[in-house]
Formats: C-alpha cells, structure tokens, sequence
C-alpha cells in the first residue's frame, strides 16, 4: 500500500487548512486566498530561489509548530518559511506585521517617481495595488528621489531604473530562462541598479518574460510604449502552434487591433507560462492566433473597468478570520444623524431614487 | 595585570617568522591535538571551555561547531571570517600583522576538529599587506609540515587559502561572505538554511572570526578547565579589545574581562586616560553597530553596580539602558565631540555599505543619513527626531541579515541617551554650526533605583 503523505496543519489568521510539508507559508495563505494571502513584491513561483528581498510578506509566526510551540522571536519572510505542522501564523490579524509592511511600503515608495500617469504600468502594477492596500495616503519624505538614465535594451525592452524596486525577478528570471543572463546588479545599497555594464542589447528568444515578471513599470514593452491604457483594453486568451514557446497567451485588443501580447497570469499575477519572443512581439495579427474568449479578471482590477464578461469575485475571508463573526461597523450614521432619512428604505424604491421620494416620504410620515 | 594568551609573544623580536614562532613554542597545540586527541574531543574542549565568537554575536564556539551537518561523501569547511570592516575595530589586523603563524595554528587545529581538508580565510581586501604576511607563514608552515598531505604522520590533509574580499562590510555577514568566496555578488543568503547545513557550495561550513580561531591555541594547550578560570561567568578567556577615539593610547589591548569600564579608560596600563583633561561624555563599547552609552551609564549599570568589560556586564540593562560587547571596538568620546555628528558619520556609513537586498536597509539606510544630515547642518525639524525614531525601529528586525539592525541600532542608542543634544541641534540651528552642545547632564550621576 502507498505511504499516505502526511499533511501539515496550518492556522493562518484563524484559517485552519492542511498543506504538504514544505509548502511555504504564503502559499499556503494563498491556498485559503483573499486578504489572508500576504502581499508579494519579489516572489515569483516559477522562479527559483526568488523571494525574501522585498519584505512586504512578512508575518508573525505566533507558535513555531506542536512540537515547538514556541514564537518565532522577529517577523519572517512568510514566502521562504516552510509551515511546520501545528504553525500559527499571524498576518492580518497581527498588529506588528500591518506595523511594519506600513513600513516596508513607505520604503519602497520614497524613491520611487509616482509617475503613474504617464508610466505604462499604470492599473496592472503591483506597486500600485500594494499602497493602495497596505500604504499611508501622504510621504514622510522631503528629498530628492534617486533618479537613473532610461535604457533601451534592445529593441523590444526599455529599462526604467528609476521606477525599480529592485525586486531581482527579472535577474532570476534570465538566469533560468536564457543560456546567458546578460544584465544583472551593478553598485549595492540604494545606488544599486538593474544594467547591462555597457549598454547591451537583450536578445535571446525568451528575454521578454523579464517584462511580464516586473512587478512595476521598470521594464516595458518597447513595442507598446504609449499606445495605450490597459483598462481601455479587452484581454482575450488566444493559443498558437509556436515552435518554441507553448503558445498560450493573452491578446490586448482595443476595437479590432492587438496592441499587445502578454503570457497568461493567475489571479497572483504570476505568469502561467513562459512565452517566446516571437509570440510576444511579433505576433500582433487577430489571424495568427485562435481565439478562446475573454481573459478572466478580478472585479478589484481596474481592467475590469467597462468589461462584463469574464470577472471573478475575489473572495472573501474576513468573517473566517474573524471566527464568523461579520466586520463591525464602527459608527453607525443613522443613530447620530437623520441626513440619510433612515426611515426611508431606497431598495424598496422602485425606480431611480428622486428627492421627490424624500419629500413625500417625510410629508407622508 | 591580566593574564594574555594571545599577545604574549606579540612582541618578540622576529616572531612573524615560523622560526621564531616555533621556537617560543608555537605549534604544540597541532602536536598535541592531531596526535592525541579526536575531532569530537577537542570540540567538546572547546565548548568546555565557554568560547564565545569573537566576531560580534558572541555565540559559543563549541556549539556552533557541534551543529556542523556531516553528510557521507560531502567535503566540509571552514571559513576563517578576517573581513574586519567594523569601523574602531582593528583587532584581528593586529593578530594577523604580528602573530600570523598563531592564526594558522588555530585554523590547523579547527580543521581537523570540523573535518575541513580545504579551509579558507576570506580577508577584507583594504589588507593588502596582510595577505603576503599569511601567505608566507602559510608557505612556512607548509615547507615544515604542518600543512599539505598527512599531516604529522596522521592522514589528516589540510590546505589554507587566502582569499581577498572587494572592500565590502557586508561580505563580514557570514553567508555574505560564503556568497563572495563563491564569486558571487556579496548579498547575504536567506536562513535557513544556515551554513552549518548548506555553506559555501552547498557543503557544510562553519565561519569563525580570526580572533576565535587563534584563542583555540591557548584552549588546547592550558586546557578548557584552565582557560574557562579565566574571566566571569559566561565570558571566559581573554578578549583582544581595539581601543580608539579620545584617549591618550589607543591600540589593541588583550583583558580578561574582570577589569571594570572606567579603569580600561584609566588606567595606564591600558587607554591612560582622556588626553588634555577633557571628561569622557560617551562611549561605543564595542564597534560602530552597538548602542551608544553616556558617561553615567557607561561606568555604572542602571542597578548602580560597576560596568566590568565583558559580555553580561556590558549588556545589562539590555538595549534601553546597556550596550554590547560587539567585536571588541571601543570608541571613547569626549566632551568635545557632538553624538549628532558622530550618528551621522556611522549612519553615512551604513547607507554606504548596505547590500540593497531587501527594502528597509536599502531605503532606510539613506533616508535616515539625509535627515541626520540635516539636523546637523542646522536644518532639521523637531519632528525629525520622532521621524528617524520610527525609521530606525522599522528596519530593526524586518531585514534579511543583521546589517539593518547594525544600522538602526546607533541612531535608536543616540535619540534615546541623547535626545537633548538633537533637539539642541534642532532649536539653535544657527549655535550648532558654532559649538558643540558639550558635556551637558551626561556623566551626572545616576539617580538611585529604589527597588
């Protein structure tokens, strides 16, 4: 008889699901989903020995495991730690992680140029989404940023160093894709910088997965550059016999036309495979592909913007974490204020609500 | 006077030569450990002998050493750490400048302890000179048969390589440095897993600082019992300490942890003293990573007892109201000296040498030298303080190696002992460019703590 696997038990926020040994704990959290799952700047699955750099994954571990219920003494990079049968893990239930991915995030954003509204990236960067969810409104820095030279790297991609967060996927990345990375890390602290030495052009076959992986818009499609939003654009999933690559991708259309093609991602925004460059760049015909239907996108994203079709509801575990229990309202309007009528029930409207309603309502009681 | 294990013979004429070295009795412990003694033995030696690392972290040597994984068919190692880049630590430069052949003893008696047939000293590459004088004692001890093949007669190979960083401090941190003996850019791994599992190339290693590796020869050649006499409770043996800053004799000084903080600074034997009659407002006792202590606090710890110079003593209090033994770099400041210019220094430093790995060393490092920098130039806000306050205590912890700590640490030690001297800075910008905020309440004596 087979040897049953022997899982681990696993609390994460109050969530109790079963793992395999050696699952890390943000997958883990990932498994039960929603805001349980820890952010990721540098992390990427699919790339070996990634992850640990960016820190905005930590979490507490409030016992070590049954064995060894002990916790852990400092915060730990949730997506290097390995679960331990009997792990309790505290991410958005604890004080000190929210504490100090606040803090992780002021970090990442004081030399960062907040150009949003001319960079590429703009509503599919996880820069973005990261201060939207876990960042202050306002800075607490008052120097000037650290600026760099833009580079083109060959010519399919544009280095933006400025807008980097030196997360090392894109490093990884060449590393297990190509035979020969050709760009890496020059100088170290907060002058380090993504380069090729002497302005190298980047051109081997899979090179334009280092777009893909880039969490935020320091690496660009030289092709795409200012064509267009991507909320104004329609993902499809399309395939192609490529002789290189599996073929399976994402089409970016606007109306008619392909502006561009990316790799499939999951709902991590992690690409689910590799693609060629020939697939990627050059390729831009509806009659080199065939089509699938539309890409599935979370309601939060902001592509989902004017699209019907194909929107996934994220998940929602806040009453799980919070043992069943349903978020408290802090302060409920109607008991201090009579400004939003409370005796008026709007579903019970038919129609659009009119301040008509209201004056009758009010005349009526 | 304390007793010395380690620089006895720093000053004997010629001693750098393996002539000399062995004629004043060096390599007996190679002699009395390869022949009678087993690898186990002389790691339980030395963790009889309460051994602590050298290098900073004050960890058990015998421990660490037990922890070496020993897979069937995988080499091991060990990696001698001389990337001495603290700055007011120069301790092991002294070791290795005058007494090299004691170093290779130490690390021919460890290798055989951990098995390691291939050991390496990595040094920091500001030391040019350094590795010609352990190259040559290297060639010396090989030409007479304490390195090679079957050492002794024994079957016990060994070969020490000498290996130049690229003057990085981080290289220091050790899985830093197994990444640069690599070849690899120096950036700290992630633990686990520890070296003592996957080390350099994935093999078992363990990394010790010179100073550790050298205070083996005494341990095996008194024995752990007799070494383990010298000192108090769990700081035992001597410690070479590197004495810098306001004080009329700086320089490396061996003590046997008994001798209390302010007859160190006093004494003639040792610091002699605060040159002109200055008084002493502060100290870094051990290297630019530990907290910083006023006067008061530095001779007498909160209870009111005196500070001795070892591990326990120098940490009482922990880290609101003590300091750290650290790597033995003290750095003495007197009345004249501004603690703002000097956490700007230090956090300068930092901000240089961080790796740039992870976010909050990388980013924080230099946010916090540009508002150090303006509190010092007279253009700083009150709510600067509060603001490099929260910075410091955000990178504390959340880094992947202790570097972010080591930069925290000072400006955290600096606001909370002397926070008058900022808000000084930060109300009188235009004074602040002509004078130093002085002695002030510094070396006033404590109040008493009623229990």
């Amino acid at each position: 008889m087979a040897e049953e696997k022997k899982l681990f038990k696993v609390t994460i926020d109050n969530i109790t699901i079963e793992v395999e040994p050696g699952t890390s704990i943000l997958n883990a959290a990932r498994k039960i989903g929603g805001d349980v799952a820890p952010p990721a700047m540098c992390y990427y699955t699919k790339l070996k020995g990634s992850g640990g750099k960016c820190r905005t994954c930590l979490v507490e571990v409030a016992a070590g495991s049954t064995a060894d219920p002990r916790p852990m003494p400092k915060l730990v990079a949730s997506c290097r730690t390995n679960v331990m049968d009997g792990m309790i893990v505290k991410n958005i239930t604890s004080e000190k992680v929210i504490d100090a991915r606040n803090g992780v995030v002021e970090f990442l954003l004081i030399n960062h140029p907040l150009d949003c509204p001319i960079c590429d990236q703009a509503g599919e960067c996880s820069l973005q989404d990261l201060s939207y969810e876990h960042g202050k409104e306002a800075t607490r820095y008052e120097f000037k940023r650290r600026t760099f030279e833009k580079h083109d790297m060959g010519p399919f991609i544009q280095l933006h160093m400025t807008r980097c967060i030196l997360c090392y996927r894109c490093v990884f990345a060449a590393d297990q894709l190509t035979d020969k990375r050709e760009h890496g890390i020059l100088d170290r602290g907060d002058h380090s910088e993504i380069a090729t030495y002497i302005q190298k052009s980047l051109d081997h076959d899979f090179i334009g997965n280092i777009i893909d992986v880039c969490p935020v818009g320091a690496l660009t499609d030289r092709t795409f550059r200012f064509k267009n939003r991507v909320w104004f654009l329609k993902p499809e999933d399309a395939h192609r016999d490529c002789p290189k690559c599996n073929g399976k991708v994402t089409l970016w259309y606007r109306g008619d036309e392909v502006f561009r093609v990316t790799a499939r991602k999951d709902q991590w925004g992690e690409v689910q495979d590799w693609i060629c460059n020939e697939c990627r760049f050059e390729k831009k015909k509806t009659a080199d592909w065939v089509i699938e239907g539309p890409t599935k996108i979370s309601r939060h994203s902001v592509i989902s913007a004017n699209h019907y079709v194909g929107m996934e509801v994220p998940k929602e575990t806040l009453p799980d974490v919070m043992g069943g229990r349903k978020p408290k309202l802090l302060m409920n309007i109607h008991s201090v204020s009579e400004v939003n009528r409370p005796g008026i029930d709007l579903s019970k409207i038919e129609g659009p609500a009119h301040s008509t309603d209201f004056v009758e309502a009010k005349n009526g009681s | 006077m304390g007793r010395k294990l380690l620089l006895e013979k720093a000053h004997v004429e010629g001693i750098r030569t393996y002539e000399v070295y062995r004629r004043e009795g060096g390599y007996r412990s190679v002699e009395k450990a390869l022949k009678t003694m087993t690898p186990d033995q002389i790691t339980d030696e030395v963790k009889k002998s309460g051994l602590r690392g050298r290098g900073g972290a004050g960890f058990p040597t015998g421990m660490k050493w037990s922890f070496i994984a020993k897979p069937e068919g995988v080499p091991r190692h060990l990696v001698c750490n001389a990337d001495e880049s603290e700055p007011g630590t120069f301790k092991d430069r002294y070791l290795m400048e005058f007494l090299p052949h004691l170093l290779i003893e130490g690390l021919i008696v460890s290798s055989f302890a951990l098995g390691s047939n291939v050991t390496y000293i990595y040094i920091r590459g500001e030391y040019a000179w350094i590795v010609d004088i352990l190259e040559q004692a290297i060639a010396e001890a090989k030409q007479n048969g304490w390195l090679g093949n079957n050492i002794l007669g024994t079957g016990f190979n060994c070969e020490i390589y000498v290996h130049r960083g690229a003057g990085a401090y981080i290289c220091g941190e050790e899985t830093a440095l197994l990444e640069s003996l690599e070849g690899k850019r120096g950036n700290p791994r992630i633990k686990p897993p520890f070296p003592a599992v996957k080390g350099a190339w994935d093999r078992p290693t363990v990394v010790n600082n010179v100073e550790t590796l050298a205070a083996v020869v005494p341990i095996i050649n008194i024995g752990a019992e007799e070494y383990a006499k010298i000192g108090i409770g769990k700081s035992t043996g001597t410690k070479l300490i590197s004495a810098c800053g306001n004080i009329n004799k700086p320089g490396v000084y061996e003590i046997d942890m008994t001798i209390s903080v302010e007859d160190f600074i006093y004494s003639d034997e040792y610091c002699g003293g605060i040159p002109n009659g200055k008084k002493l407002k502060a100290c870094i006792p051990g290297g630019s990573s530990v907290p910083i202590l006023p006067a008061n606090l530095l001779l007498k710890t909160v209870k009111g007892e005196t500070r001795i110079m070892n591990y326990e003593s120098l940490s009482d209090g922990g880290f609101a109201k003590g300091s750290m033994m650290g790597s033995g770099g003290f750095i003495v400041l007197d009345e004249d000296q501004c603690v703002v210019r000097n956490t700007l220094t230090l956090a300068r430093f930092y901000r240089h040498e961080s790796c740039g790995q992870c976010s909050p060393c990388r980013e924080g490092t230099g946010w916090m030298e540009k508002i150090l920098k303006n509190i010092e130039y007279g253009k700083g806000k009150s709510s600067d303080i509060d603001l490099l306050w929260d910075i410091q205590r955000k990178i504390e912890g959340n880094t992947i190696c202790p570097l972010g700590d080591a930069a925290a640490w000072p400006v955290a030690a600096a606001i909370r002992h002397f926070r008058d001297e900022f808000e000084w800075h930060v109300a009188n910008p235009l004074e602040s460019q002509k004078r130093n905020f002085g002695l002030a309440h510094y070396a006033d004596p404590l109040e008493s703590v009623t229990a």
